[in-house]
């Protein structure tokens, strides 16, 4: 800047105007960069965002224009609505019960390969593997395993003597289904808490060795800190998931039933099958939204997944302070 | 190395075997010490394998509790591709899967460019919408996406699916640009000083030093669409003619009262692509992660 005010006043002025020319073009070459995810947000995240408020606050239906009846929609959902309590606890049942069993299987398969001295990439691939399975296929898959009658885990539970349970064509086992098929595809996770695993620093296991610390207490107070902030990605991730988990219930509820229309019962409505225990809160969404067209309605559940899903996901990383330990931070 | 029965012939290192019954106590040592992990990853294995067997079987036998298929019927195979049209469903999942890679990469690569390697004022609040995007559960944003596409008369057709895919992908974007900023500035640099515009080092040296970055992009966003079954249910549901293997798949049985036996020759059919694309990636996902290995 100093020569600049050295420098004679036609010449400043010259340079003056190719530099203004020059952040021109720049700012015209970001927004032509931009430009895509400026229309992109705005179209596909912006508008929808108060679109499904205004929405919610509407009877519509796709054919007449919305109609605005206010908060009548949310007085239905908070206090009429019979099958919004059971989604609700069908999802949470998802979120208490699958999610830990999912991260703790993980965790355990990874510290499992992770020890193993040979065969590790071979190990990494049959866990792996799983996860790639399209979730429709995997699905289909398991309902067929899992058949009551003649699937092949019930032959063999029978062979061991075991009267093995009815599987996704019961209320009770349904949901446990879907946590069996969500645990095969668990390698995702898996691959994350291996490389955690695998790059905690060899020093800290050495001299915690050198302490006399047992195998059980080197996970405890070197793995597990290690890993902890992969281990709370993991979780709020898989919470997230959970909450939107919507095309293996579908699926399930939709090949079990039709094995069950096929003994007779044509009229079972599918959704949410067995009795409407797979019935969780995207499948209600999706069912007033995409069968009912009651897209008024259908909007109001989306405002309060969304406000929950928010709430949750800064929930866990706030409480989170307590138990993740950053490597190097100074906080 | 322990099983190398072949004698050293070089001499200078001479590993003395061990005795055999020493040779045996270790494996099976290391057989109990992994045991649990064997039987782990056998059950895992395990549905592949019950797939493959009951997509070899006579449906009688499928509806037995037989678990091995005698006789092997590879004609289900092709009894398959008669009883549906697979090929028809192949395709539009091919169109659908390539179109919207082409489009995430075509549309977030000058993004990611410019969030990382461009400084210019608004950058951070540009990066923050990344971020809100990649929070924000899709099944919030359905009902009025789905509005906006029966207005415009594309519901019934790939065009909602692939659409969206061009203007950027939140999940792409960030990751190709953490990958950026990884690009030491002076590449950069030795470039402007070269006479090079900012859009032509985009399209020559960090398109080729990301190269592992934007294949994984790509692999993601193929794999993505392939398994996705939520929005061609929206969207496709209706119209038979372009729906995908996914949506295919999960009518086969209802279609005809198809077998199980054919079910999972389907069902194999669809897992099929995937896993082998992965072992073919397997390759480019090695190079990649040695790649950013070398440079630091």
């Amino acid at each position: 800047m100093t020569e600049a005010a050295i420098t004679a006043g036609a010449f400043t002025q010259e340079r003056r105007r190719a530099r203004r020319r020059a952040a021109w073009r720049r700012r015209r070459l970001v927004l032509l960069l931009m430009s895509p995810w400026l229309v992109g947000f705005c179209l596909f995240f912006g508008y929808p965002l108060v679109m499904s408020v205004y929405l919610s606050f509407t009877h519509y239906d796709l054919l007449s224009s919305p109609k605005w009846i206010g908060w009548a929609n949310y007085h239905y959902l908070f206090t009429q609505d019979p099958q919004v309590g059971p989604a609700v606890r069908n999802t949470l049942w998802l979120i208490l019960i699958m999610v830990p069993l999912q991260v703790l299987f993980a965790f355990g398969v990874a510290m499992m390969v992770a020890r193993a001295r040979r065969g590790v990439g071979f190990f990494r691939t049959i866990f792996y593997l799983p996860a790639l399975a399209p979730p429709v296929a995997a699905t289909m898959a398991f309902v067929y395993l899992l058949n009551p009658a003649t699937g092949p885990v019930n032959v063999i539970l029978g062979h061991l003597g075991i009267n093995g349970p009815l599987w996704f064509q019961s209320p009770q086992w349904s949901k446990p289904s879907l946590t069996l098929l969500s645990i095969w595809g668990v390698g995702n996770l898996m691959i994350i808490f291996l490389a955690a695993i695998l790059d905690a620093p060899q020093q800290l296991y050495e001299s915690a060795e050198l302490d006399g610390a047992g195998p059980f207490q080197r996970m405890r107070w070197v793995t597990l800190p290690t890993i902890s902030p992969v281990i709370l990605f993991s979780v709020v991730i898989s919470v997230i998931a959970a909450m939107q988990y919507f095309t293996q219930a579908y699926v399930a509820a939709n090949i079990a039933s039709g094995q069950a229309s096929q003994a007779g019962d044509q009229t079972v409505n599918n959704l949410g099958y067995p009795e409407g225990s797979t019935l969780f809160y995207p499948v209600l969404l999706y069912q007033h939204g995409f069968r009912f067209f009651n897209m008024g309605y259908a909007s109001a559940l989306s405002v309060l997944l969304l406000i929950v899903a928010f709430t949750v996901t800064v929930l866990i990383i706030r409480n989170s302070r307590r138990w993740v330990h950053y490597a190097g931070a100074v906080k | 190395m322990s099983t190398a029965s072949v004698p050293v012939a070089a001499g200078t290192l001479v590993r003395r075997k061990p005795p055999w019954a020493v040779r045996r106590k270790r494996i099976l040592v290391a057989v109990a010490d992994h045991s649990l992990l064997i039987v782990v990853a056998i059950m895992f294995l395990a549905p592949f394998i019950f797939i493959v067997l009951t997509s070899l079987m006579t449906n009688e036998q499928a509806l037995s509790s037989h678990l091995w298929p005698s006789p092997f019927r590879w004609g289900n195979y092709i009894d398959v591709f008669r009883e549906a049209p697979i090929w028809r469903w192949a395709i539009n999942t091919f169109i659908y899967s390539v179109l919207a890679t082409l489009g995430v990469l075509c549309s977030s690569i000058p993004v990611a460019y410019a969030l990382s390697r461009i400084r210019w004022r608004g950058r951070d609040l540009a990066f923050a919408t990344v971020l809100i995007a990649l929070m924000l559960p899709p099944v919030v944003s359905v009902v009025p996406l789905y509005v906006m596409w029966a207005k415009l008369h594309l519901v019934g057709n790939l065009g909602p699916l692939i659409i969206p895919n061009w203007f950027g992908d939140a999940f792409s974007i960030f990751l190709l640009r953490q990958f950026f900023l990884t690009i030491p500035e002076e590449y950069l640099d030795a470039a402007r000083v070269d006479g090079c515009g900012e859009l032509r080092i985009l399209g020559t040296v960090v398109l080729r030093l990301a190269k592992p970055a934007i294949a994984a992009v790509a692999l993601f966003s193929f794999l993505y669409t392939f398994n996705d079954f939520f929005l061609p249910l929206l969207y496709l549901r209706e119209n038979p003619s372009h729906w995908v293997l996914q949506i295919g798949l999960s009518e086969f049985r209802s279609l005809h009262q198809v077998q199980w036996n054919l079910t999972m020759a389907a069902t194999l059919l669809v897992m099929m692509p995937v896993i082998i694309l992965f072992f073919l990636a397997q390759k480019a996902f090695v190079e990649g992660v040695t790649l950013t290995g070398v440079k630091g």
